[in-house]
C-alpha cells in the first residue's frame, strides 16, 4: 500500500456483466489473478465470484455476475444480479462501474443486455472480446465508431492472450471518476408513461427501470415478489396496462427487444463492416459432423466413454491409495498410543472420517477436469442438445444427462456437476434423483452377497445379470422419481428449452485448472465437515458403551487375549512346548474376532439394532444385517468391515467372510432357506437406499436448504424399504 | 413450403422470415431477447439425432429448441 497521498482514494466497485460464453470468466481471471474468493447469498444457489486488483494506487473490487442473456429476472436466483447492481443488496457495496463483456462475433445480440445496463444509472465501460474470432469470420470492425454511436468507453480485448487489460483497468479508473452516465435507447414512450403510473402507485419503493421491468416481464421475479406485497390490486394494474399497450400495438413481450434491436442495428451499421456473403465458420463445418445422425452420435458416445472410463480406472488406484494411507496412519496412531475412547475416536472417528472425504476428491478432480474442457470448448451444449429427447421424456433436459452418468461413478461429483443446468427445476430434479444411480461404493456389497448366496452351483450367467440388474434398478428408478416429481412437487413453473450452442473454441488451460481447484476446494471444505460429523457420530455408537457387564474395558481384554496369543506362537515357533496354563487361558478366553463381536453387539448401535428387528423381519432381515445397514448410513462401503465384525471374521479375509454369513443363514429357519430372497432384499436395500453422507451434505451445500437432502433422505430410506420388502416377500413364496 | 409454416416443420438449410412467435409471454420474450421476432431472418440447421430438438441460426447465435416451443413461431419463405 502505498501512503504517500494524505487521504487514500476510496476503492472502486466494478461489475463485470455478460451474456453466457463471452469469456466474462478469462476476463475476471485475468483481472484479479489470484486474489478471488466465492460470494454466497442467503435463501438462492448464485455464487458469484469476488476479486480486486489495484491500479494507479486505487483499489478496485471485482465482482463478476453469472452469465446472463438479460437483465428480465425469471427467478429470485436470476434476480440477485439486478439486485446487486442496482445496489439493492445490503451486504454488498453498490457498484460504481459497471464492465459490459461482449463477444465481437457475434456484436448484435451481445449488445442486447448491453443496452440494459445502460439504463442502471451507472458508467459502463464495454469490453470488446474475441476480436479474432470476429475476424476470423471476415468482419472488419471500427471501435471509434462503435464509442461514438453508443456514447460508452469502448476497449478491445482479447482475454485469453491478455491483450488491452491495461487499457480496461485505466478505462475502469477513468470511468469511476469521471462518472459519465450513458444515454440508454429509448423505449415506446407508451412504457414510460405507463410505467410512470405503476411507479406512483408505490411510494417510492423500486426504481423507475424496475417499475419498467415489472411491466415487462410477464410473471417475472419482480413480479412475484411485488405482488406477494401488494397483492391482487397491483396485479389487476398490471394486467390493465399490459393489455394497453398490446392494444397500442406494443405488447410487453416483443416491444423491447425490438426497440434494443432496432438502436443495435443502426450502431453495428456504421461500426461493423460484414463480408456480403456469411463465411461458413469453424463451428458450422464441425457441427456438421458433431451433430450428424450418425458421426455426431458416435462421436458422444465415444467422448462419454472416455469420460467414465477415467473417472473408474483413473481416480481407482488413487483412491486405493488413499485408503492404504489412512490405514496406514491409524496403525501408526494405534502403535504410539494408550488404548482408549481418544485412540479410537482419532482412529477409527477422525482419521477414517477424513480419508472418506479425500477420497472422494480424485473422481472430482477427474469429472470436473472434463466438465471444464467439455463446456469450454463448447461440447457440452452439444451434448445436451443430441441427449435431449431422451432426458425430456422423464421430465429433465439435455443438460441433466452428464450429472446422471457421472453419478454412476459417484453421486458427488454428479451432483456437483448439475450447476452447468442454469434452469432450477430441471437443477433440483437431477440432484434429487442422482443418488439412485447405482454407485460404484455399492459394488463391494453386490459382491460380498452375490459371492455368498448366487454364485457355488449356479448358472454361470447369473452372477453378471444379478449384478447387470442392480444397475438397472437405479437407471429405472431415477427417471420414473424424475417423472413423478415433475407431476407433484415442481409443478407450476414452466420451463423453456432455449439454448445456444456457443462457437466452438479451444479450452484454455487455466480456466479448466480454476474450475477443477474450484470444485474440489468447495467439495472438501464446505461437505468436508459434515461428512466428519456424521462419521463421528456412528463411531460413538459403535464404541460406547467400551465396557463388558463387569466393567472391563473391551478394548483391554483383547490386548490381553491377543498378549497370550502372542506368548504362545512364540513359544510354538522356538519349539518349546506350551504350558498347560496358557493353553487354558487361550480355551476359557473369547478370541479377539469373538469379543469385538460381543462388543459391537452391546454397542448402543447395537442395542437400536436389537430393539429395532421387528422393522427389519418384513425385509427377512435379522438385528445383524439391520445394524449394519444402519452403521452403514454415513457410507454405504463400511459395510463390509462392519458385517466382519458382526459375524466376527478377518474383513480382509472376503471368502471368510462369505462362509460366516453363509453358515450364520443357514443356522436360521427364515433366512436358511430363503438365503437369495434375503440376500436381494439386502442388495435392493443398498441399490436405492441414500446410505451416504457425502452426497446428503453436497446436496444441503449445492441447494442452500435442509429441506432437500432430508427429502431425498427419506424418500429413498422409504423406497428402499419397501422395495426390499417386496423383494423378499415374493422372494420366499416363489 | 406454405406460406405460414411452423418453425418446427422446416428442413436442414432452409431459410425463411419470422411471421408471428406466439405461446406465453415468457416464451415469446425469450426469443425476443435472441433477436427472433417478426420479420428476422432464421436458417433452419437441423434437428437433434432423436428428433428433437432442433438447431437454428439467427444471426450469429445458434439456438436450440424443442419443436413445441418451435411450432409457436410461424415463418414464411425467404
Amino acid at each position: 500500500m502505498t501512503t504517500t497521498s494524505p487521504v487514500a482514494a476510496p476503492a472502486i466497485t466494478v461489475a463485470l456483466v455478460g451474456n453466457p460464453n463471452a469469456g466474462k470468466s478469462t476476463i475476471f481471471n485475468a483481472l484479479t489473478g489470484l486474489h478471488q474468493h466465492v460470494g454466497n447469498y442467503p435463501g438462492v444457489t448464485v455464487e458469484m465470484k469476488k476479486g480486486y486488483f489495484k491500479h494507479a494506487d486505487r483499489r478496485v473490487d471485482v465482482i463478476d455476475l453469472p452469465g446472463t442473456y438479460s437483465l428480465a429476472a425469471r427467478s429470485p436466483d436470476e434476480m440477485v444480479a439486478v439486485d446487486l447492481l442496482l445496489g439493492r443488496r445490503p451486504e454488498e457495496s453498490t457498484p460504481d462501474v459497471i464492465v459490459a463483456v461482449v463477444d465481437a462475433s457475434n456484436l448484435d445480440r451481445h449488445l442486447y443486455l448491453t443496452t440494459q445496463l445502460m439504463e442502471l444509472g451507472k458508467p459502463v465501460v464495454l469490453a470488446v472480446n474475441m476480436i479474432d474470432v470476429a475476424v476470423g469470420h471476415g468482419t472488419k470492425i471500427d471501435f471509434g465508431a462503435i464509442a461514438r454511436e453508443t456514447g460508452l468507453t469502448v476497449v478491445p480485448v482479447q482475454a485469453n492472450r491478455g491483450v488491452g487489460l491495461d487499457r480496461l483497468r485505466q478505462a475502469i479508473v477513468d470511468a469511476a471518476t469521471l462518472g459519465v452516465l450513458p444515454s440508454p435507447p429509448l423505449l415506446p414512450v407508451g412504457l414510460e408513461q405507463e410505467a410512470t403510473t405503476i411507479l406512483q402507485g408505490m411510494n417510492g419503493e423500486v426504481p423507475p427501470v424496475l417499475a419498467r421491468r415489472l411491466l415487462l416481464d410477464v410473471g417475472g421475479a419482480i413480479e412475484q415478489s411485488l405482488v406477494v406485497l401488494h397483492g391482487q390490486p397491483l396485479l389487476d394494474r398490471l394486467v390493465a396496462a399490459r393489455g394497453r399497450l398490446a392494444a397500442a400495438g406494443t405488447p410487453v413481450s416483443s416491444l423491447e427487444a425490438k426497440a434494443r434491436y432496432g438502436w443495435i442495428r443502426a450502431v453495428t451499421a456504421k461500426a461493423l463492416t460484414r463480408p456480403v456473403t456469411r463465411i461458413t465458420t469453424w463451428t458450422d463445418s464441425l457441427d456438421r459432423y458433431l451433430t450428424h445422425r450418425v458421426w455426431g452420435t458416435l462421436f458422444f458416445l465415444l467422448v462419454m466413454f472416455v469420460v467414465f472410463q477415467a473417472i473408474f480406472v483413473v481416480a481407482e488406484p488413487l483412491m486405493i491409495a488413499i485408503d492404504t494411507g489412512t490405514k496406514h496412519l491409524c496403525d501408526a496412531v494405534s502403535s504410539t498410543m494408550p488404548s482408549g475412547p481418544l485412540r479410537s475416536l482419532l482412529t477409527d472417528g477422525v482419521l477414517v472420517g477424513v480419508g472418506g472425504v479425500v477420497k472422494f476428491l480424485p473422481q472430482i478432480l477427474i469429472l470436473f477436469a472434463f466438465i471444464a474442457i467439455l463446456e469450454d470448448c463448447g461440447y457440452m451444449a452439444r451434448a445436451a442438445y443430441l441427449m435431449d429427447r431422451l432426458m425430456s421424456r422423464c421430465g429433465l433436459s439435455g443438460k441433466s444427462f452428464i450429472p446422471l452418468l457421472s453419478s454412476v461413478a459417484c453421486a458427488v461429483p454428479g451432483i456437483m456437476a448439475t450447476r452447468v443446468i442454469e434452469n432450477r427445476r430441471d437443477r433440483l430434479a437431477t440432484i434429487l434423483v442422482a443418488p439412485l444411480m447405482s454407485c460404484s461404493a455399492r459394488l463391494p456389497v453386490y459382491g460380498l452377497l452375490i459371492a455368498a448366496f448366487l454364485t457355488k452351483d449356479r448358472p454361470f450367467w447369473l452372477p453378471g445379470l444379478v449384478l447387470f440388474g442392480m444397475y438397472m434398478i437405479g437407471f429405472v428408478t431415477a427417471p420414473i422419481v424424475a417423472l413423478l416429481l415433475r407431476r407433484t412437487l415442481r409443478r407450476g413453473e414452466r420451463a423453456h428449452f432455449l439454448m445456444e450452442l456457443p462457437g466452438y473454441k479451444r479450452p484454455s488451460l487455466r480456466a479448466v485448472l480454476r474450475r477443477v481447484t474450484d470444485a474440489g476446494w468447495a467439495f472438501v471444505r464446505r461437505a468436508g465437515t459434515l461428512i466428519l460429523m456424521s462419521m463421528i457420530v456412528v463411531w460413538a455408537l459403535l464404541y460406547f458403551p467400551h465396557k463388558d457387564a463387569t466393567g472391563t474395558k473391551y478394548e483391554d481384554r483383547i490386548e490381553a487375549r491377543e498378549a497370550i496369543e502372542k506368548e504362545a506362537e512364540t513359544l510354538e515357533k522356538a519349539g518349546s512346548p506350551v504350558p498347560d496354563e496358557l493353553t487354558a487361558q487361550l480355551e476359557s478366553s473369547k478370541s479377539g474376532h469373538a469379543l469385538r463381536g460381543e462388543w459391537k453387539r452391546a454397542s448402543y448401535l447395537g442395542q437400536i439394532g436389537r430393539w429395532m428387528e421387528p422393522v427389519f423381519t418384513p425385509l427377512g432381515w435379522d438385528w445383524k444385517i439391520g445394524m449394519a445397514a444402519m452403521a452403514s448410513f454415513p457410507a454405504r462401503e463400511v459395510i463390509v468391515g462392519t458385517l466382519a465384525i458382526i459375524y466376527e471374521t478377518d474383513k480382509d479375509d472376503e471368502d471368510r467372510l462369505q462362509g460366516s454369513i453363509r453358515d450364520d443363514w443357514a443356522t436360521d429357519s427364515i433366512r436358511g432357506p430363503n438365503a437369495v430372497p434375503v440376500a436381494l432384499s439386502v442388495m435392493v436395500f443398498f441399490a436405492l437406499c441414500c446410505q451416504c453422507a457425502s452426497t446428503l451434505a453436497v446436496i444441503r451445500r449445492e441447494t442452500r436448504s435442509w429441506l432437500w437432502p432430508a427429502f431425498t433422505f427419506t424418500y429413498m430410506t422409504l423406497l428402499a424399504y419397501f422395495a426390499a420388502m417386496v423383494v423378499f416377500q415374493i422372494g420366499r413364496h416363489l | 413450403m406454405t406460406p405460414h409454416s411452423a418453425l418446427s416443420e422446416l428442413h436442414a438449410g432452409d431459410r425463411v422470415r419470422v411471421a408471428s412467435v406466439g405461446g406465453d409471454a415468457t416464451l415469446v420474450q425469450r426469443l425476443a431477447e435472441f433477436g427472433l421476432f417478426e420479420g428476422e431472418e432464421i436458417e433452419f440447421i437441423g434437428v437433434a439425432p432423436l428428433g428433437d430438438p432442433i438447431e437454428i441460426r439467427i444471426g450469429e447465435t445458434r439456438l436450440s429448441l424443442r419443436k413445441v416451443e418451435a411450432a409457436f413461431v410461424l415463418v414464411t419463405p425467404l
